[in-house]
């Protein structure tokens, strides 16, 4: 493959390409895993800056925007003259109350104009904990009429900020749970790969025992172990410690799969024959080659984490409020009543799908690209 | 006068067959890719008589497989048939273009394995492994025969009988997996024969097996060949086996025929330079090599560098262990190259493992005699004296392509030793390596380049580099050749015996081909099931061998001369 | 065979000790016991519990011994007389309580498991043999999709399509009438007809996995060589698809029962809770909260055999159909 794929790349550059350039040619043929690329990397960005991309403070509530429904912008500003120029603005509510219901009804007043400033100034938040900022993407132009983009919950909360805030909650888990799992999974995986024997046997039947187990029933227990009057960073940091629990078997399955193989390669006979030292063929030789490989697997199992973290925390099992994440905002959601009368609460549900597609297409490109060498 | 009735001899010509089965002219089969065209097959011409044997050959990628899967349209995605025809004349006088059918439509399955049978070059991927071998044949039956279940199981147990499988009745029931792979292309043989095709097309039927279970099928494709009447078109690499059976040749290369005739003419009088090439090159591997020739010969009494004293390797449990190497005595001398010869199976791939401790040795010594004068024993050498004894005995690899590190360039791959070995470093291995790309004749200034880059050739010869770089006393070289073309092989050979002479080596060559072996061996020992049944000179063991099996083993192997066929006389070894 | 079949079922053994064991383990993780939230209960009533009640009350469940005592008695009792302890919240005996709801979580799970197959196969088989056609990208699509939705985000939008839309209540296994009544045909009639929305709404995700698995298998059978002799042999290519690539691809596929019926359980007993189904789910949601350790116990002890049964049933079945598993 390797010398028909890249036909189209100079045959000189080919020949002195490494292991990671031609997983990366290889991988930009890949349309699709190239959009999830971006669709991930512009996630974690929000991840970590979400205070930037969020207009009101997530936390903020507001009596009066209880249930307000998602306020739609619009772009072009035409003038009473006709003329018309590109300057995004939203017609602020009024809160009126049904006569015969009695229940609040957010109307809005078109005739007034309330313009978005970009990269405004708005509610102070904090960048990593390192430094504390003002300015936003986009914030309302007038602090009095704030912009609600994507609607307001129960308490009147901003929806499209508190789900910006939640992006780095969600995805961090996954990345902290993946790597968790990831250290299990190479420890086990490694030795049970590398000793093989007993030991293999061992580990072997304890990994087909944890993936014959259903998942959820296991963590809800163990989360229901969980004291609820722990600080939010330690329930988080349970939380990711249950997922990776179980997480781990399936990475360990993959590492030892390739460390067995790897071990009966002739080239890394070789090496050994070269006299170099065990350490060197692990490090040098062994692990390079399936770098690619576990990266492929990590990049497909952070989606599951991000699933399994959202399930949990809808059932109330999981992260606590005040902590915001997607899965405590779809909690929001979890009764008829409340999405009858205000369906937008919906929307951290589309950010759990798309960030889980985006990781499925990047995982998936991944692991085409993974092997340049073989055909 | 003579008055010459035309239309009786009209008459006639319907009575009796014709003789050409299938006429192929002008065929291209081409393989779109994203980046161009291939022309896998471009524009070739042949005809395939009833009783004779059409032998296709060429190097890996020149065509040959396409072309015969070419004729019954199975060509691989994306490849297709663009021009050309291939006419397939029935017992009836009729004839039907088989270029022109539908790759899909009933008109070519019918003639798929019941006028053109194909048999494959493996088979044990050839053959589902969840279907009976009885099930896989009868359908053939069913489909083509119309037979009932009944028959065509009486049947299939014939055909299998015909193939001289063992015990046809039971076989039947059996899958594929529980055969040998010799058995396994009996299978795949009855199954091709089991509608009485007009032609059958053998792909590189027996490139997998070993040389005497190759000439046991060829024997039986003849044989059958004979008591049918079949058209067969042969396609292989191996010019010995062209000259063995091949009434007709045609030589292809890069999807072009560069010359065709009787097997006679091509061997004896070739008019293509390809083919003088070719043919060249396999005769070449059928003697000593010109170097060896010339040079003075090895002093009779040369001091041993190893000496293998019963080594036995067992795999297994130990209460019935598989003995890969059981109880192999051998010495190597200083400056010789000693040859390992054995078919799968024989242990000889173990025991050049074992010779570099990648196996532990169950048992036995294996006394190696250091460049000072000291002796180790290998089986017992602790960690420090096994890693100094690997700095002077060096392993070259049968496979260009797994041996090296994909990851790595050329520069450290061919370094590694003398870097991991503190030898050298910084811009002094940088020269070192570049002596070495120089002494294998490779480009120093492709240092910098991944090994995917290079062909299998030059692959092999970056694996010698590797080999020579620490400046080693014995190289054990396991099938060095085996994976390159035929035209390549006699290079590498070359190249390995110029470095024997310059840098004063001893080679242990491993190998299952014979040709290689009298080639470049100064020695040789034959191994079976695990034994050394014979050790003698070369020429020796190649023209009076001594032991049953290595006669057995010399008479299976076919000459590349048709002059010579020799197939009818060899014999069997039963241990 | 047998030889393979007996020794499947001896390696239950262990793992069913493991099991249970985890599950009493698991069980027991909370600090406190039921005694302390009942406590706290009626504390928040205004009711104060001395020391003494307190104690009496864990004497009474047999929570003062020491915890391998307490599963001692608890597998024996399972094991012995099929007593799977009494739930403190309920004040029933937990196998009153259970055995319903896990039949319930079987048919649910077992349907599922049918309807995930029966998608699954023919349109992964179809991605695979139209590779890169329109049906196959809308296939993939569907898959990626199908694995990137949450089953209880399904489940909610599903239900509040019905409420907005329709007008209905979706949820719920039975209709009102049914709801206590004796089992009797129309009851089932009246489940099948509710049984198909938390279906679909499981097997989306579990047929999107599927259909990624078996176009892979398929794709890599496509291209043995067993394919080209059969084609040489002049079957028809609808007849070859399905006598020898689709027949291999599904020993793999077989196998997946073993990963799928976990992640299948696990979704039924969140879209359980979500729909209100009178499963396995909400009561074991609702007895973790309240620490109703042996209902909660029970619950995960069965589940979990159940699923380990299912792998054992996959691992047989591909014996079954693989002769070179057989006859190894």
């Amino acid at each position: 493959m390797t010398d028909v794929a890249f036909a189209a790349i100079d045959q000189r550059k080919v020949a002195v390409a490494s292991q990671w350039q031609l997983v990366w040619w290889a991988f930009k043929r890949h349309r699709l895993a190239m959009i999830g690329l971006w669709v991930t990397a512009f996630f974690y960005l929000i991840a970590v800056i979400p205070g930037f991309f969020a207009i009101n403070d997530p936390s903020q509530q507001n009596a009066r925007a209880a249930y307000q429904p998602p306020q739609g912008l619009h772009f072009i500003d035409t003038a009473a003259d006709g003329s018309w120029s590109f300057r995004p603005y939203f017609h602020p509510t009024t809160l009126k109350r049904d006569p015969q219901t009695l229940a609040a009804v957010h109307v809005p007043d078109t005739s007034r104009k309330i313009y978005v400033t970009m990269f405004g100034e708005g509610y102070e938040y904090s960048v990593l904990g390192v430094f504390s900022a003002r300015t936003h993407l986009f914030v309302s132009s007038e602090a009095r009429q704030p912009l609600f983009l994507l609607g307001a919950d129960r308490l009147g909360r901003c929806v499209w900020s508190r789900i910006m805030q939640g992006t780095q909650i969600s995805l961090s888990v996954g990345l902290v749970g993946v790597f968790l799992s990831l250290l299990l999974g190479i420890v086990l995986g490694g030795i049970s790969g590398y000793y093989g024997g007993r030991i293999d046997f061992v580990i072997q039947r304890t990994i087909e025992f944890i993936l014959a187990l259903p998942t959820i029933p296991i963590w809800l227990a163990m989360a229901a172990a969980l004291p609820q009057d722990w600080p939010a960073t330690l329930n988080y940091f349970m939380i990711t410690v249950i997922l990776s629990l179980t997480g781990w078997a399936q990475l360990a399955r993959v590492v030892r799969g390739r460390f067995l193989s790897l071990r009966t390669e002739e080239f890394v006979t070789a090496a050994r024959l070269d006299g170099a030292s065990e350490g060197r063929i692990i490090f040098r030789h062994m692990l390079p080659s399936f770098a690619s490989h576990i990266i492929a697997s990590i990049t497909l199992a952070i989606p599951a984490m991000i699933l399994a973290e959202t399930s949990l925390s809808f059932l109330g099992l999981g992260l606590q409020p005040p902590t915001i994440s997607w899965g405590v905002l779809l909690r929001e959601a979890q009764n008829i009543r409340s999405i009858a009368t205000a369906p937008w609460l919906f929307a951290p549900g589309i950010a759990v799908v798309i960030a889980v597609i985006a990781l499925n297409f990047l995982g998936d490109g991944l692991r085409d690209a993974a092997d340049p060498y073989n055909k | 006068m003579t008055v010459v009735d035309l239309s009786s001899r009209r008459a006639d010509a319907a009575a009796a067959p014709p003789r050409a089965v299938l006429e192929v002219r002008d065929l291209v089969t081409h393989f779109p890719t994203r980046t161009g065209v291939v022309k896998a097959v471009d524009g070739v011409s042949f005809t395939v008589e009833r009783g004779k044997t059409l032998c296709v050959v060429g190097e890996s990628g020149s065509g040959k497989s396409v072309t015969a899967r070419s004729i019954l349209q199975i060509v691989d995605q994306p490849g297709r048939i663009v021009s050309g025809s291939m006419l397939l004349h029935r017992p009836d006088g009729s004839a039907v273009d088989l270029a022109t059918l539908h790759p899909r439509g009933r008109e070519i399955r019918a003639v798929r394995g019941a006028e053109i049978a194909m048999i494959f070059q493996e088979p044990m991927s050839s053959l589902s492994p969840v279907h009976t071998v009885g099930d896989q044949i009868m359908e053939v039956l069913l489909l083509h025969l119309r037979l009932s279940k009944k028959e065509a199981r009486a049947r299939t147990v014939e055909l299998l009988r015909q193939v001289e499988i063992p015990h046809p009745d039971k076989a039947v029931d059996r899958y594929t997996f529980e055969f040998s792979g010799g058995m396994r292309q009996r299978v795949m043989i009855a199954m091709a024969l089991a509608c009485n095709p007009a032609m059958l097309i053998a792909d590189e039927p027996t490139t997998a097996l070993d040389v005497t279970t190759q000439a046991e099928i060829l024997d039986l494709i003849k044989r059958l060949q004979q008591q049918h009447g079949m058209a067969v078109m042969f396609i292989t690499h191996d010019m010995g086996v062209v000259a063995e059976i091949a009434d007709e040749v045609l030589v292809m290369y890069h999807g072009k025929v560069m010359e065709a005739g009787p097997v006679d003419q091509i061997f004896h009088a070739p008019q293509n330079d390809y083919t003088k090439m070719l043919i060249g090159s396999v005769l070449k591997l059928e003697q000593k090599a010109e170097i060896r020739l010339k040079r003075a010969p090895l002093a009779e009494d040369a001091p041993s560098v190893i000496e293998i004293d019963n080594l036995k390797m067992h795999f297994g449990s130990p209460a019935a262990p598989i003995r890969a190497v059981d109880d192999v005595s051998l010495q190597v001398k200083a400056g010789e190259t000693l040859g390992i010869v054995g078919e799968s199976g024989s242990g000889k791939t173990t025991m050049g493992r074992c010779l570099l401790r990648i196996y532990q040795p169950t048992g036995g010594a294996m006394r190696y005699r250091k460049a000072d004068g000291t002796v180790v024993d290998l089986v017992t050498a602790d960690k420090e004296t096994l890693k100094l004894c690997r700095r002077e005995i060096r392993m070259i690899f049968q496979d260009p392509v797994g041996s090296l590190n994909p990851r790595m360039t050329v520069a450290q791959i061919i370094g590694e030793p003398l870097l991991v070995n503190g030898i050298a470093k910084g811009s002094e291995l940088d020269d070192r390596v570049s002596v070495l790309m120089d002494q294998v004749g490779l480009n120093p200034d492709w240092r910098e380049r991944y090994p995917h880059a290079f062909s299998g050739g030059q692959r092999q010869r970056i694996g010698i580099a590797r080999a020579i770089s620490l400046n080693p006393r014995v190289i054990v070289a396991d099938e060095a050749t085996s994976a390159l073309d035929v035209s390549l092989r006699s290079q590498m050979l070359d190249l390995m015996m110029r470095l024997q002479d310059e840098l004063k080596l001893s080679y242990v060559f491993i190998s299952h081909d014979i040709g290689v072996i009298r080639y470049m061996c100064d020695r040789v020992s034959v191994m079976y099931q695990g034994r050394v049944v014979e050790t003698g000179s070369t020429d020796q063991v190649c023209d009076a061998p001594q032991h049953a099996y290595t006669q057995a083993l010399l008479s299976a192997i076919p000459r590349p001369d048709p002059r010579l066929r020799s197939m009818h006389k060899r014999h069997r070894y039963i241990a | 065979m047998l030889k393979f079949i007996a020794k499947r079922v001896l390696w239950m053994i262990p793992s069913l000790v493991v099991i249970s064991f985890m599950a009493f383990v698991l069980i027991q993780l909370p600090p406190g016991d039921y005694v302390t939230t009942y406590i706290a209960t009626l504390a928040a009533s205004n009711e104060v519990v001395d020391q003494n009640t307190a104690a009496d009350l864990r004497a009474r469940f047999g929570l003062d011994q020491p915890m391998i005592v307490q599963y001692w008695k608890w597998i024996t009792g399972i094991l012995l007389r099929g007593d799977f302890g009494l739930s403190f919240e309920w004040q029933q005996p937990v196998g009153d309580l259970i055995w319903e709801r896990m039949a319930l979580t079987l048919v649910l799970t077992f349907a599922t498991l049918l309807a995930t197959w029966g998608l699954a196969l023919p349109i992964g088989i179809f991605s695979a043999v139209r590779k890169y056609s329109i049906g196959d990208y809308i296939a993939t699509f569907f898959s990626f999709l199908g694995l990137a939705i949450p089953s209880f985000l399904l489940a909610l939008v599903l239900m509040y399509l019905a409420a907005v839309e329709w007008g209905q209540e979706v949820g719920g296994l039975f209709s009102e009438q049914y709801l206590n009544a004796p089992w009797s045909l129309a009851k089932v009639w009246d489940l099948i007809g509710h049984l198909w929305i938390p279906v679909i709404i499981l097997a989306v995700s579990g047929t999107a996995s599927l259909i990624r698995v078996m176009r892979a298998n398929m794709l890599d059978e496509l291209n043995k060589a067993y394919v080209t002799t059969a084609r040489a042999k002049g079957l028809s290519e609808f007849r070859l698809l399905m006598k020898y690539p689709v027949r291999l691809a599904l020993n793999p596929f077989i196998s997946t029962i073993a990963w799928l019926l976990p992640n299948l359980v696990s979704g039924s007993i969140i879209v359980a809770i979500v729909l209100s189904l009178p499963t396995a789910g909400p009561l074991l949601l609702q007895s973790l909260m309240s620490q109703d350790m042996y209902l909660a116990g029970a619950f995960i002890l069965l589940i979990c055999t159940l699923t380990l049964i299912g792998s054992l049933i996959s691992d047989i079945l591909l014996a079954l159909v693989d002769p070179r598993i057989r006859l190894e």
